[in-house]
This record gives structure tokens, sequence and C-alpha cells, in this order.
């Protein structure tokens, strides 16, 4: 059989050896925690506790607002020492509030206990949505919207994008080597939900291990597969992993609901568990701390608000002057200007790197070479995209299908004359979105 | 701590780069080009030479002339100069490598906005325009290895090739043409680097002999198909030239069209033309037809035309 995957794509360096035999350790913060109200996507939370207020481990700080929303939950005992903008990854000023750890951990009682059985439909929901469970592969969209489509007996497939196909990233690798019953747990819960849906845990082949270690777990239950996909960026793209595992296509304006499925990733789908079966918030998540600049490259369990410059000292500091450093992985994550930044529900790696490829490499004038357009795995001529967008030519741009682009960079990874491409792109795509609002 | 660099993702790059691209084709270009001196003599050498200087020194120039930042670290115009210098005859005189070079940058590539810019193949444009303003010159193939018409004029006469030889490359020509084995080498060269692939040469040479074996006159006759193919420069056009990106759609199914269009032209310039040759001329007409063929082979995006559940 041909191996599972998708047209396009490209294949980086994959830097996963520095901190894949790295086993999870758990960080405990030392400094204030901050927590944007905003780390989701949809309306930022409304915070429900004020400066001075004492908070446990697991109390609710700010509450949904509107129906795309997600509450935040501190994750340390201490008080809240003010409420004001700070600034996240993406270089925005965000609403937060700040904790002093007091470092005594004392956490509120969960209401926990019962069997999966035991749960209701509506209330499996009910706890993911109270959890504030989002998307923690790095879209933030809230979990319980993709738990609840409209039509639930239509979904065929809840897939757990295993695919970690970001170079570097390795935290979902050792959650999958180190608790893969939670990860099958977790998919259980959501299977649940659907009484007509497969699981799938969707693994790349460059993950041996975790497939043999989640093959193991579920080989009695004839509901759940693991399915070994081949090696190739961006393999772990919702929509080109919906396609590798089940060969439905889906466009930029459907819902993964819209094929039958229903697509999450290991850490969300952990969160989902910990949520319903032990009623735990999301408080915590698996971060990779790792580059060619970083002493001792590590996988940590973060408390959500840790600041990273504590990540970094947590792994030996740097032993090289860092020259970028990139919160996520270095095809989709934001490139930081200092580390004075808090983890976040959304944050997956911490990378930094002695050589910046982006600003070493000058931009010289396309050749034409079609490169782009044979690794968009959206299927658009990238090159003519960028053309456009730099023209500001909206309706062209449009025209083309620039809208289907999903910003996986491998356009600008692959061109030869260095040409920013995504970064065009995504700058129009950002206008055309804000217009259509409008 | 300074200040971290910050910038769109994606953070990394691939290692190729637009001149290392040209070099490959450069080094593809070399056992065409020594074959051309095996076969001529050093004057092959000293033509293509000369053509390759005039190349880069003429963008050298017109870059310093406009301000603009200097370009010939990329080698494109190396490229060219290598293949219009291949084009050329060896017993043409010493100039025409310098004309043909200054008119293939200057007037192709330059004046139209420099690499990536160009409608045309810089080095088939000024071919063209060197055969067109000295047929004389650029189409007597007599030299001191061989004399008499190239296999291509024999065989438009109906007369016998030897075509081992052609495909060896012993045989009257322009520098760089004769060797099919010599050209083929250069082109695997390109392929196994990913330089290029079998779409545009692939559709390109099949749909010519499709066209060959409906109108050449003989049928299906393995003889005639391969002399057509081992002579003139359809090998040296469909590996080298039809392949250049600046020239060629960029879309997938485009450059199957666009192969299937040199084909046919390619067909009808030889057998039905006043001359035995007509690559360089399907191929820049074909050039002109780029921009429509790539307006009507725009790929549809992923999952176009699925529904949303309403």
């Amino acid at each position: 059989m041909a191996r599972l995957t998708f047209k396009g794509g490209i294949h980086p360096y994959d830097g996963k050896a520095l901190s894949k035999d790295k086993p999870i350790r758990e960080v405990l913060p030392k400094g204030d925690l901050v927590y944007p109200v905003s780390q989701h996507i949809g309306a930022p939370a409304t915070p429900v506790v004020a400066k001075g207020d004492r908070v446990l481990r697991g109390q609710l700080i700010a509450e949904a607002t509107g129906f795309v929303s997600a509450p935040i939950y501190s994750s340390v005992s201490g008080t809240v020492k003010c409420i004001e903008p700070r600034r996240v990854v993406t270089g925005d000023l965000i609403n937060s509030i700040v904790i002093e750890n007091d470092g005594l951990y004392e956490e509120v009682e969960y209401e926990a206990g019962r069997e999966l059985e035991e749960y209701s439909k509506e209330e499996i929901i009910e706890r993911v949505k109270k959890a504030g469970v989002v998307g923690m592969g790095g879209a933030g969209f809230p979990t319980f919207i993709k738990l609840s489509p409209k039509d639930p007996d239509a979904i065929d497939y809840c897939i757990v994008n295993c695919a970690e196909c970001e170079p570097y990233l390795t935290s979902d690798y050792r959650r999958m080597i180190e608790e893969p019953e939670k990860v099958v747990e977790g998919l259980r819960v959501m299977l649940r939900l659907f009484d007509n849906a497969h699981g799938i845990l969707a693994v790349e082949d460059n993950k041996p291990e975790a497939i043999r270690r989640l093959k193991e777990i579920v080989k009695a239950d004839p509901l759940i597969s693991v399915k070994a996909l081949k090696t190739k960026y961006p393999q772990g793209a919702e929509r080109q992993l919906i396609y590798a595992t089940t060969g439905r296509s889906i466009n930029s304006k459907m819902l993964p609901a819209d094929a039958g499925c229903v697509v999450d990733n290991v850490d969300t789908v952990v969160a989902i568990r910990a949520a319903v079966l032990e009623g735990k918030p999301l408080m915590e998540r698996i971060v990779t701390v790792t580059g060619d600049a970083v002493a001792d490259p590590r996988n940590f369990k973060v408390h959500i608000g840790t600041n990273y410059s504590e990540l970094i000292e947590e792994a030996g500091g740097f032993k090289t002057e860092p020259v970028k450093i990139v919160s996520g992985g270095p095809m989709m994550g934001f490139g930081i200007f200092d580390l004075d930044l808090p983890t976040t529900k959304t944050a997956s790696a911490l990378l930094a790197l002695t050589k910046d490829d982006v600003s070493e490499m000058e931009p010289t004038a396309c050749i034409n070479c079609g490169r782009c357009v044979e690794a968009c795995p959206g299927n658009v001529v990238p090159k003519l995209l960028a053309e456009y967008a730099e023209n500001g030519d909206e309706e062209a741009f449009i025209k083309n299908n620039g809208m289907e682009c999903c910003e996986c960079g491998c356009c600008s990874f692959i061109c030869p004359a260095k040409r920013p491409l995504t970064q065009a792109i995504k700058s129009m795509r950002k206008i055309c979105l804000a217009k259509k609002k409008k | 701590m300074s200040m971290m660099k910050v910038s769109s993702n994606p953070h990394v790059r691939s290692k190729e780069s637009t001149s290392s691209i040209m070099l490959l084709v450069v080094v593809a270009l070399l056992p065409a080009f020594g074959f051309g001196i095996y076969n001529f003599g050093i004057m092959a050498a000293v033509h293509v030479l000369i053509t390759i200087a005039a190349c880069v020194l003429t963008e050298f120039v017109f870059n310093l002339i406009i301000k603009k930042k200097q370009t010939v670290s990329d080698l494109s115009a190396v490229v060219t100069g290598m293949l219009l210098g291949l084009n050329l005859p060896v017993g043409a005189p010493w100039w025409i490598g310098i004309l043909g070079g200054f008119f293939a940058i200057l007037v192709v590539k330059c004046l139209f906005g420099g690499l990536g810019e160009n409608f045309m193949n810089p080095a088939l444009g000024a071919r063209c325009f060197l055969v067109i303003s000295f047929p004389a010159i650029m189409t007597n193939f007599n030299c001191d290895a061989y004399s008499g018409a190239t296999p291509l004029a024999l065989l438009k006469n109906g007369q016998e090739v030897n075509i081992l030889d052609m495909v060896i490359g012993r045989t009257g020509g322009t520098i760089g043409e004769t060797s099919v084995i010599a050209i083929v080498i250069g082109a695997c060269i390109l392929l196994a680097t990913g330089v290029i692939d079998l779409r545009i040469p692939g559709s390109y040479i099949v749909s010519f002999v499709i066209f060959v074996v409906i109108f050449g006159g003989y049928g299906f006759n393995p003889a005639y198909i391969a002399a057509q193919l081992s002579g003139g420069g359809l090998m040296l056009g469909a590996f080298f030239m039809a392949t250049d990106y600046v020239t060629r759609p960029v879309t997938v199914k485009g450059q199957y069209v666009y192969g299937i269009i040199l084909g046919v032209l390619t067909g009808i310039f030889r057998i039905f033309g006043p001359s035995a040759e007509g690559v360089s001329y399907a191929i820049i007409l074909s050039n002109l037809l780029v921009p429509l063929i790539e307006k009507w082979t725009m790929p549809k995006a992923f999952g176009a035309g699925g529904k949303k559940h309403e």
C-alpha cells in the first residue's frame, strides 16, 4: 500500500534529535505568572478576580465571554498582583492577569471521579468547555465547539493529530512515549460523543516508537486504529491530515466536520481527558525548549503563565548567544524579540537558534522555477499570489485562491531566490479577512 | 540580553539558491561543451568563452549604468552565454558571439527588467536574431572536420544519414548540439538534482514523434524518427532551453501543454518549413504563449468544490 500522505510539502532539517530522548520534567515557576485573557480564537475572557485577591491553583480567574471563547484558570496559588496589558508572542499588548506565586501550590477541589460511561454527551462537552480546553497545537480554537458539530451522527472519524511535523518539536512525541494511555483515553472520551465514529491516531513514520506504544494499547480496540503517515511537512496541517488519513478534501471555507471528521492534537486530547475524567481545567502543557543555542534541550511540563526566561534557565541557559528565538516551531512559530513573555495554552516550543536564515539570505528576483508551486499543499501558485499581494491587487489575489493558503511556510522555505512569499500572502490574507468582516 | 531578530514565519530556509541552480546548469552543459571542443577543435572553446564573457560583461555594465544592484553573481548570464555559444557554428567569425551575447542580455533580458522578467529565452532570442541577420554565417556548418550539409538537411532531402554518428555526435552542426549522448548525460545531471523534470522534455519529444509519424511522410519508421530526434537542436532545446524556468509556464498542467505545443511547432517547422531546423523558433514562439497557457491552466485549490454542511 502506498504510504499515507498528501500532495506537495517539503523536507526541512528536523532537529528532533536534540530533545527527543529527554523525558518530560516538570518546571515549577519561580517568578510571577502572567495570564493573557486572550489565549484562544474568539472573544477575550473576562477577569473575575481583582488586584489583591488570593487565588488557588485550579481556580477560575477569567470567564468565557460569549460563545466562541474560553475561560482561564490559575496554575499556581498566590495573590493577584495586577491586571494590566502585557506583551505576548505575537507582539501585541493583551490585558493580562498577573499572579504572584506563593510557592505552596494549594489546589481547589476538582469535581472528579465518575466513569466515562456515566457521563452524558452534554456533560462531556460542558466539562471540556468549562475546563478552558483549546486547540493546543497552535490555533487555540475552543475545543468544545469542535466537539459539538451540528450533526454528531455524521462524524465518521475522530482523528488525533500525532503528526508533529514541525521540525525540532518533540513535546507530542514525549507524551506519546511516556503517557500513551492518556492520549488513547482522551480519544475514547471524544468517541463517546459520536456514535458512528472511528478513532484514528495519525503519527508520522519518523516516530516508530510512538507508533509501537500506541498500537500496543489499542490492539484490542476495534474502534481505534494507529495510522503511520509519510514524514513530510506539513503533514500535521488539519486539511492535509484529513486527506492523508481518510482521502477526504476540505477547502478553507469548510470545517473538518463537513468531511465527517473531528481533529485534535495530542496535548488537546490529553487535556480533554483531564477535563472530563478528573475535572481538571487546562493549567499545564508540554513545551519543548530546544535549538542549537540552548545548553541542554529539554521537554518540560510547564505551568501556563510561566515566563519564557525561566524555561531557558531550566534548560541550562544559552551555550551560545542566540540570534533568533522562536515561540513554536521554525515553520509556523512566531519570532520573538526577547524572553519576557508568558507561556500560553498554545505555546508548543521555545526554539533558540544561533543563526537566522531569514536575515542572512537576501531576496533576489523570482526566476519562476516553480518550486513553490510543487511544494504548496494547498495547490495554489504562491509566486503569483505574492506578486498580487505586493501589488495590492485584492481581486486577483482572491480570484486565484489566495484565501486557500494555510500559511504553512513551504513556499518561503523552498524558494531559491529567498523571497518572503508566505509573509506577503499572509499579510494580504489578513487585509482581505479584515475587509470581509466589515 | 540583546534584542533578537524578528521576522515572519518560516524561520528556516532551504540551502538551494538561484546561483546554485545556475551552477548546476553550467555543469550539466559541460559534457556537450567538451564534446564540441573534441569534435570541432579549439575554436569551439574560444567561441563559447567569448560569448559567455560578452553576456556577463553586458549585464555588468548595464547594471552599472542604471545603478542597479549587481546581479552577475547569480550566474544566469553565464548560462545564457554558454547556451548561445553552444548554438553557434564553429566556422563563424569571432565577433558573432559578442554581438549575440550583447543582444541576448541587453535587448531580450535587461531591457525587460532583468532575470525573471524576460518573456523570451535570451539565448534563443539572440540566436534567431543572428540567424535572420547573418544567415550565411549562421547556417554554414562547413569547418575543418566536416563539410557539406548537416544530417538534418540530408534527411530533409530524403538522403541517407548515419544514426550512430548522430547519436555520438560525429557530425556537422552547431558546437553543442551534435552529440545526443553528451546532452543526455547533462540532462541526467539536471534530472537527478531536481533542477528540471521530464514534464516539458517528455511531452515535447513524445508529441514531436507523434507529429513526425503522422506527417513526416515515412509513417512509423524507427530509423527516420531516431534521425529526427538526434538531429539539429532538438535534444539541446528540449532539455536545456524549453525547460528555462523564466520562459516556461509555472503551472504543472501548463508545462504539458507547453511541451505539446513545442512538439507540434517543431514538427511543422521542420517538415513543412523551408529550413531543416525548427527548434529555436518553436521555443521562442511558445515562450510568447506562456502567459495565456498559465491563465488557462491555473490549478484548482486543495479541496475546491467541496460542499459545506448547512
